[in-house]
């Protein structure tokens, strides 16, 4: 036995020569997290008349593998505001934890008053902001759904690099390509929400959604959607994807010339 | 025998030749002076009261609350040193808060006590600090449910060990009272304050062990309890103040918070009846007793 810890449980150099305790030891800078490595893809969300739509599916990749088939990724605040997470899972779950402190302790004050969608995506963003300036980032999109100081639908994003925006509607990762342009004909603009029945905006971030399955190879059939209204949130956590459009394989054949 | 003014009682955390820790005594008798609190630890919840005293017309009704949340799920309201009971909910926060932090689970009400009791005891060992000027009491109700742990957003595997008991039941309400020597116990009714004993009478009579009370009659016989052992401070107005915390089947699913008001006034309106009837009875007795005596 010797005062260097590091060697212990190592062959002996005197019968087997030096060890190399490189690894040991790093010349390279501390480095944070570069990559996120569980994820969750799009979430998509679409203001209406009176609230917010917003939907996600129930998946966590693992790279290429569908590793975890049942993950919420809509969390619930303090009953006035739902928030989608897409990106990295242990950041999600991260910051699931600080919106849950955060709440016990406002609800701690007893002034009647609790967050609204609008204040959880300021305190989010400045998160997400600080973090990314200190080159440690939370590897996540998030869209925040509910409603405003004033009771009107509110939606934003905010990302790892803290830059926040909001539209009629919204979408993270892959949703931004494919659901965007949908959800976009539907409402273009604020007009439109005013317009847009509960109805009708289910509808269409259902079929989003089942365009994203179609077309994203990270998405699940499975998945989670809230209607945030006046009167609370509803959140559904298991729902399936619904008629599904697949009878057309049947004809095709090869790759050009194939007859049969 | 007594060791007063014998030196003995000039400074924290010296024992006295008969093994008393004066100064905890002391604590104890500020807390004989406060307002009165009370704990009942119902078949389906628990419940908080309090006697707050008004000391002036300027303050406002409602307002200036006495009996803090602690997490969620828990309660806590003391008597005595008002300050004092404000840094003990502090503390208790905090100590709610790390629990989270790192079991990210919510601090069960038996650990919370615990915590808090060994918290009040270490303010009996030295000469440099006092010992709380409170007795608290601290209600809460451990989840019966299986909770996520936090920030969980998925299930785990469904078959194989998982380290469960089938058909194991958890959490209920608790309740505990932790006094200024740092001791604690668990109790199915609790008071302290002024108008302790008179309390205690009255908690003794509801037979709670039995378990058959339930929350809503608990809160009727928190709030004639308080205003029974007003009667030791007759002299002063008071304000009753009361929460309650219930199961996730029940009314509060699980949370701490102020008895609904439309219950409260209720609740008040029973209690004002009930003491205009011992009113009565007392004058029906004695008349009753003059009769004998004739």
């Amino acid at each position: 036995m010797n005062h260097f810890p590091q060697t212990w449980g190592r062959p002996r150099d005197e019968i087997y020569g030096p060890y190399d305790n490189s690894f040991l030891q790093s010349n390279v800078p501390k480095q944070h997290t570069k990559s996120p490595i569980v994820t969750g893809t799009s979430v998509i969300a679409v203001k209406f008349r009176d609230g917010v739509i917003i939907a996600a599916d129930n998946l966590a990749s693992y790279g290429s593998l569908a590793r975890f088939t049942n993950v919420k990724r809509l969390r619930k605040f303090a009953d006035t505001s739902v928030v989608g997470f897409g990106g990295d899972v242990s950041d999600m779950q991260y910051l699931d934890r600080l919106l849950g402190s955060l709440a016990i302790d406002e609800a701690y004050n007893s002034t009647g008053h609790t967050l609204n969608a609008k204040n959880i995506h300021t305190y989010l963003a400045r998160v997400m902001y600080k973090r990314r300036s200190e080159f440690n980032p939370l590897w996540n999109q998030i869209l925040v759904a509910g409603l405003d100081d004033e009771d009107k639908p509110f939606l934003a994003s905010a990302d790892l690099l803290g830059t926040t925006f909001t539209s009629p509607s919204l979408a993270t990762g892959f949703g931004a390509h494919l659901a965007q342009p949908l959800l976009r004909n539907l409402v273009p603009d604020e007009e439109a929400v005013a317009k847009l029945s509960q109805d009708s905006a289910i509808r269409a971030v259902k079929e989003s959604l089942k365009v994203l399955f179609y077309r994203d190879a990270r998405s699940l059939d499975k998945y989670s959607i809230a209607v945030i209204t006046k009167a609370g949130v509803e959140l559904k956590e298991n729902e399936q994807l619904e008629n599904q459009s697949w009878k057309f394989a049947e004809q095709i054949r090869g790759y050009g010339t194939q007859k049969n | 025998k007594t060791s007063i003014g014998t030196g003995y009682d000039l400074t924290n955390s010296v024992f006295s030749p008969d093994g008393r820790n004066f100064q905890v005594e002391y604590a104890a008798k500020a807390v004989e002076n406060g307002g009165t609190s009370i704990g009942i630890r119902c078949k389906d919840g628990v419940i908080l009261a309090v006697e707050k005293i008004i000391t002036s017309k300027l303050l406002k009704m409602g307002a200036n609350r006495r009996i803090a949340t602690v997490d969620k799920h828990m309660g806590v309201v003391s008597s005595g040193l008002l300050p004092d009971g404000r840094h003990f909910e502090s503390r208790a926060r905090d100590e709610a808060y790390h629990w989270r932090k790192v079991y990210k689970s919510p601090i069960t009400t038996a650990d919370l006590a615990s915590r808090m009791g060994q918290y009040l005891q270490t303010y009996t060992l030295y000469s440099s600090v006092r010992p709380f000027g409170i007795t608290a009491i601290v209600a809460g109700w451990d989840s019966e449910l299986e909770i996520p742990i936090d920030g969980e957003v998925g299930s785990g595997p469904s078959s194989g060990p998982g380290g469960k008991v089938e058909g194991v039941k958890y959490g209920g309400p608790k309740l505990y009272m932790i006094e200024p020597s740092g001791m604690y116990w668990g109790y199915y009714g609790a008071a302290t304050g002024k108008g302790r004993q008179t309390a205690k009478s009255e908690l003794e009579k509801l037979d709670l062990a039995a378990g058959k009370l339930s929350l809503l009659d608990g809160i009727n016989e928190a709030a004639r309890i308080i205003y029974t052992a007003h009667a030791d401070n007759k002299d002063k107005d008071f304000e009753l103040e009361m929460t309650w915390i219930s199961g996730n089947e029940g009314p509060t699913k699980g949370v701490h918070e102020p008895v609904p008001k439309h219950l409260l006034v209720e609740a008040e309106r029973l209690a004002k009846r009930a003491l205009e009837g011992d009113d009565d009875e007392d004058e029906t007795k004695s008349a009753d007793g003059d009769k004998m005596e004739l």
